[in-house]
């Protein structure tokens, strides 16, 4: 997930919120896939809007690789960026706050509040940097569950997230049917293809081969920056596509005229990426970044719930599905999505795909689209009704005009 | 509604399963729904059409009506409705036959080529026709088919899809009244609406 200054196309902002943090398998520890277990850990999270009295109005919300609880709004007066989906959730947005309970929380293995290897390891009261066990998507979900139980919500209206947060989405579907009134799974997978294990791997590879990163021990000490920003670098290129890049920087050339025939940053792209490696090292821990790659990687719906068919681990689906990708994702293309929208049909299960036409590739699902504000508001207003027995309601963008949607399709 | 869906919409009986192949924005799935509470699932290769049909709360695929329907279990579905695209279809005869294996009954519909209005244009002016049911030139159709009633007989026979139902109509007024043609429908109707089964 790349990082964007983008204006919403429509509503307004889901003002202030704050990061709160709850203590979750106490005293019973949270079993994890891999055998191990983990408790007492903490969960950070934000919410936004109101529970209904029914508590039937909440939306969990499941981040990307890199990011955070921190989907909408602003921490306080002098914060220069909102959350990174605040073009989708707020007042009058697609998830609209004045309608929905909004959930979301930082993942277990993250490094954003949430209980990671940067945290404190209670047995030996040092970081548990490589000790951590390996989480899976399904244990994150778990934790999730955790965490709405903690928040008396027994019923979700919908679960939505994109790329490794539609991961999420898709695990929270066929873990707990009985829970999940509607799924969203955005530009996502329903496992990991060796494309993209091999570009984590290379990422992965460059932290491990950064002599900071020191067998994962480097807290207190020099973090590697070096590798952990390579690693960045590579995610980005991923994130976006052949024609973004291509209309964003061509072969321009940064601060200079012509060629130094020297290796320093010479080409746009280059000082871009580095830039972006630069700022992420800023905010995010080597380890973490390790055992997110990671969990992506082990993701394959069918394996976990199948035995490798994808058929088979959607039959214990129930859901209503709004299943999304985008034209330009090379990361996770449209047939991965595809497959997913097969294996919910053979179940008989209520589908709804749309491929988007966007260039500029993966993290398009982040970047301003009335046609994905449309889709997901309506679909979304959808469920609302049917679950309460209303008849339909449909949502439209405050302000939106055929204009500005057809200049989108474009 | 258009007088040729408001045909097939009193086709359908309520609660049934119906898949709308080419089902455009929705219109008539959403009436179905609405008006019949039948479960319907639509198929749409335009990305705009399609994600309008979405936002109207239907259950819409975008892709096409060929890949798409032969993920869908034999059976799956009381009627699989292919309205006004039959023109525009490469293999007719397979996406007929894919009909009937995963719907009980399949509606098809189209303009007819061989309206009198179409045959005066051709033999009078000696242009290809152009008509408010076809309002393309040769050059910017979408149809790569011409249809007359009398030949769309002629395939169910031979390919042996039985016609249960034939419903031949002319509409007027913005196509949304319209009324049914018993004599000599293959000159005078403007479209043919056929309810077929795998006889």
């Amino acid at each position: 997930m790349s990082e964007y200054e983008v204006e919403s196309l429509s509503g307004g902002s889901a003002g202030r919120v704050e990061k709160r943090f709850v203590t979750l398998g106490d005293p019973e520890p949270l079993g994890l896939e891999c055998g191990r277990s983990l408790g007492p850990f903490t969960l950070a999270y934000e919410t936004w809007g109101d529970l209904s009295p029914a508590r039937d109005n909440c939306v969990l919300i499941c981040h990307a690789l890199t990011g955070d609880s921190h989907a909408a709004g602003y921490y306080s007066e002098e914060d220069r960026k909102p959350g990174w989906w605040d073009i989708m959730i707020g007042p009058g947005k697609p998830i609209d706050t004045t309608k929905y309970f909004v959930v979301c929380s930082n993942v277990i293995g993250g490094c954003m509040g949430s209980t990671g290897p940067s945290s404190l390891n209670p047995a030996t009261g040092a970081p548990w940097a490589m000790d951590f066990p390996v989480v899976t998507m399904g244990d994150m979900v778990k934790a999730q569950k955790l965490l709405l139980d903690h928040l008396g919500v027994s019923r979700l209206l919908a679960v939505v997230g994109g790329s490794v947060g539609g991961m999420q989405v898709l695990e929270w579907a066929v873990r707990y049917p009985g829970m999940v009134a509607a799924a969203i799974p955005l530009a996502t997978t329903c496992e990991h293809s060796a494309l993209a294990i091999a570009f984590n791997e290379v990422a992965r590879q460059a932290i491990m081969a950064d002599p900071a990163w020191n067998g994962g021990n480097y807290y207190g000490a020099a973090l590697p920056e070096y590798g952990l920003a390579v690693a960045r670098m590579v995610g980005h290129v991923t994130y976006l596509s052949d024609e973004a890049m291509r209309k964003k920087f061509g072969r321009s050339l940064q601060d200079r005229c012509g060629l130094s025939y020297r290796f320093e940053p010479e080409f746009q792209v280059e000082s871009y990426l580095r830039h972006q490696g630069r700022k992420f090292v800023e905010r995010f821990d080597a380890n973490a970044f390790l055992y997110m790659t990671k969990a992506a990687d082990y993701f394959s719906l069918q394996q976990a719930w199948g035995d490798g068919s994808l058929v088979n681990a959607f039959a214990r689906a129930a859901c209503r599905f709004l299943v999304v990708s985008f034209t330009s994702d090379w990361l996770y293309p449209t047939y991965q999505s595809k497959a997913m929208v097969q294996a919910m049909k053979k179940n008989g299960l209520d589908v709804s795909f749309c491929e988007i036409t966007a260039d500029l590739g993966h993290d398009a699902f982040l970047l301003p689209s009335a046609r994905l504000n449309s889709l997901v508001g309506n679909f979304l207003a959808v469920t609302q009704a049917r679950e309460r027995g209303a008849p339909p309601v449909s949502w439209t963008a405050p302000g939106a005009d055929a204009a500005r949607e057809d200049a989108h399709a474009l | 509604m258009r007088f040729d869906l408001s045909v097939i919409a009193g086709w359908i009986e309520p609660g049934a399963r119906v898949l709308d192949l080419g089902c455009g924005a929705g219109t008539l799935l959403d009436h179905l729904v609405r008006e019949r509470a039948v479960r319907g699932t639509g198929v749409e290769h335009d990305e705009v059409r399609a994600s309008a049909a979405i936002a109207k709360g239907l259950s819409v695929i975008h892709g096409d009506i060929f890949e798409e329907i032969a993920d869908y279990p034999d059976g799956a579905f009381d009627y699989v409705i292919l309205s006004q695209t039959l023109q525009q279809v490469y293999e007719p005869d397979r996406l007929i036959a894919e009909m009937l294996r995963v719907g009980r009954r399949g509606v098809v519909s189209f303009p007819n080529f061989a309206v009198w209005y179409n045959r005066l244009m051709f033999l009078l002016l000696g242009r290809a026709p152009v008509s408010r049911e076809l309002p393309y030139e040769w050059y910017d159709t979408p149809n790569i088919r011409v249809i007359p009633i009398k030949d769309f007989r002629r395939f169910c026979r031979a390919k042996r899809f039985a016609i249960e139902r034939e419903v031949t109509i002319t509409t007027h007024h913005h196509e949304e009244r319209g009324r049914v043609v018993a004599l000599l429908p293959n000159l005078r109707a403007s479209y043919g609406i056929y309810l077929l089964s795998r006889g």
